[in-house]
């Protein structure tokens, strides 16, 4: 077990590395600044994981956040002439936090669907804020004309620099949400998914972890925002809107619920194949829709889970043991049961 | 006989406008098995629910350790010393056997990890294990083992031996046996007639929400009169 631990250890610490590197590999900017965007989306649908996957609360007001936190960074830079990094991120994540405070305290009146329905009415509540309140927002226009401050001395303009950048912070929140899951806190979130009534009978109280799950998952989700601010170096209305909300959710599903790496391998593959497939084509979501009604009737736990099939059947042929084509039927270890 | 830990008095319950339980009082003691016996449909689990507050009673009064609960939540009532081994066992499927006897962990009192472990050696070869790869016996130690983890004075156990084979309901009665000895008041809601009769000190039968017999255990054994009447055995 040890051994395998060290080789997790050691492959994970060589996909960073070579993922630190790639700006010097010679790729064209483009791809650079997709995995930029790719690492963003990462941080955002790792946080959604938290709620979806280890919490068993499925929102739809993620977008709320990751928007207020990118707009909160340009509001301040463009009105209040506040640039400086870090005030601006902790004024940022601050103003997250509270809104989710709120927010946390009207959806968990309902659970279920009546939860689901809430989140999505304040996203849009957020949403039309965003798109008519003007004065502060510019409405329709967004908000440009601010650009990345230097961080610990780092100039941040390049594509190169910002990367590593990007790539630095979703290691942190990656190690953070990895610590999270694991402590007795994320297990009383996973008691809390699976069943709700038995963590009451045991002596907690269920509310209070969803409400704590919601409102973290939204400050992570507010540092996707604000990178998401720097790299863009524009807001609009859309980096709220519902479309957003329904892409991170999509990230999520297609990755695979409950395992937090999954989500980030569904950020990567929506970001490259929704930028491949406009390239290609117009009707590019109706294409990127079409996957996705796949994914969900063929492989319910995303690509974690057809990860751990092939690795299976890979492992079946080399050991040699019967038919290759033997299909494998059983869910992977630690996927949901039935109740 | 030692004041009861758990007293229910004149309890009605509702689900919306159904009026289930009309006017129930019973008390569980330390130390002692109640059980609660009834056909069907007679009221015995929501009973339970009024009890941990997942159905709260409308009218009357749960008292635990002399202390008025039935206006708290479950989580509250928990915490003053109620245990639940729900029917259907309900253990958490993806989590494994060690993780949820550590969430359920409540110390000081007499129960630890290693104290249900030894109540339950199987548990511990398994606690590697997710619920859901359980055997219906493994769960329901586990369903028993997570209620001990929380240290309580008063355990309610609902049908715990249904879905088990002989030789487990066997082990099931002198588990509850044991845990009588330890100075629980264990509720047992049971549709097994000999395993209730078997281990339980007094009984109690409920028939259309209300209690229609109560008295000693030994008296309802020799009775088949009333056993008849209520039970239809």
């Amino acid at each position: 077990m040890t051994g395998r631990r060290a080789l997790l250890v050691a492959s994970a610490a060589a996909a960073a590395a070579l993922a630190a590197a790639v700006p010097s590999l010679g790729l064209p900017q483009y791809y650079i600044s997709l995995l930029t965007q790719t690492w963003i989306f990462g941080i955002a649908a790792m946080s959604l994981d938290l709620l979806v996957g280890f919490t068993g609360l499925v929102s739809f007001a993620q977008a709320a956040f990751f928007g207020t936190s990118a707009y909160m960074i340009a509001v301040l830079a463009t009105q209040y002439h506040l640039v400086a990094f870090w005030p601006a991120l902790g004024i940022a994540l601050g103003t997250t936090a509270a809104l989710a405070a709120l927010f946390g305290l009207l959806a968990l009146r309902g659970e279920g669907v009546t939860f689901i329905i809430i989140t999505l009415a304040l996203n849009e509540i957020v949403w039309g804020l965003a798109y008519q309140w003007v004065s502060v927002s510019g409405g329709d226009n967004g908000i440009a004309g601010f650009i990345r401050p230097p961080v610990f001395g780092l100039d941040l303009s390049g594509t190169a620099a910002f990367y590593r950048f990007t790539l630095a912070a979703l290691l942190v929140c990656l190690a953070l949400l990895a610590a999270i899951v694991r402590s007795p806190f994320g297990l009383v979130l996973r008691g809390v998914r699976d069943r709700p009534r038995r963590m009451a009978a045991l002596g907690y109280a269920v509310q209070a972890f969803r409400y704590a799950a919601f409102v973290i998952a939204a400050v992570f989700t507010g540092v996707a925002g604000v990178l998401f601010a720097y790299y863009n170096e524009f807001v609009g209305p859309v980096n709220l809107s519902l479309d957003t909300a329904v892409q991170v959710l999509i990230m999520v599903i297609l990755g695979g619920v409950g395992t937090l790496l999954g989500p980030l391998a569904g950020a990567a593959v929506v970001v490259f194949v929704s930028n491949a497939l406009s390239n290609l084509t117009q009707r590019w979501e109706l294409i990127l829709g079409a996957i996705y009604v796949a994914i969900l009737l063929f492989a319910r736990d995303g690509l974690v889970g057809i990860g751990h099939r092939v690795m299976r059947v890979l492992g079946a042929a080399a050991r040699g043991a019967g038919p290759a084509a033997r299909p494998v039927m059983s869910p992977p270890p630690g996927g949901r049961g039935e109740p | 006989m030692t004041a009861a830990l758990l007293d229910v008095t004149e309890v009605h319950t509702y689900y919306g406008d159904s009026h289930v339980l009309r006017g129930v009082s019973l008390a569980a003691a330390a130390g002692a098995v109640t059980a609660l016996l009834g056909r069907n449909g007679m009221g015995k689990t929501t009973l339970i629910r009024s009890v941990i507050g997942f159905t709260p009673p409308r009218r009357g009064t749960v008292r635990v350790r002399g202390e008025e609960v039935q206006r708290l939540s479950s989580h509250e009532i928990a915490r003053r010393g109620v245990g639940l081994v729900p029917q259907g066992r309900r253990i958490f499927p993806s989590l494994t056997v060690e993780e949820q006897l550590r969430i359920a962990s409540r110390p000081g009192g007499a129960w630890s990890l290693d104290g249900v472990y030894d109540l339950f050696p199987r548990l511990r070869e398994r606690r590697r294990h997710f619920g859901g790869q359980l055997s219906g016996g493994e769960q329901q130690m586990l369903a028993i083992g997570r209620a001990l983890m929380t240290n309580p004075a008063v355990l309610l156990m609902d049908e715990p031996s249904e879905g088990l084979a002989p030789l487990v309901v066997r082990g099931l009665r002198d588990t509850i046996a044991r845990l009588r000895d330890t100075g629980l008041a264990v509720l047992l809601v049971e549709q097994n007639l000999p395993l209730a009769l078997d281990v339980a000190d007094t009984c109690y039968i409920l028939s259309r929400g209300r209690v229609v017999h109560h008295g000693p255990a030994a008296d309802l054994a020799r009775d088949e009169r009333i056993r008849a009447l209520h039970l239809g055995v």
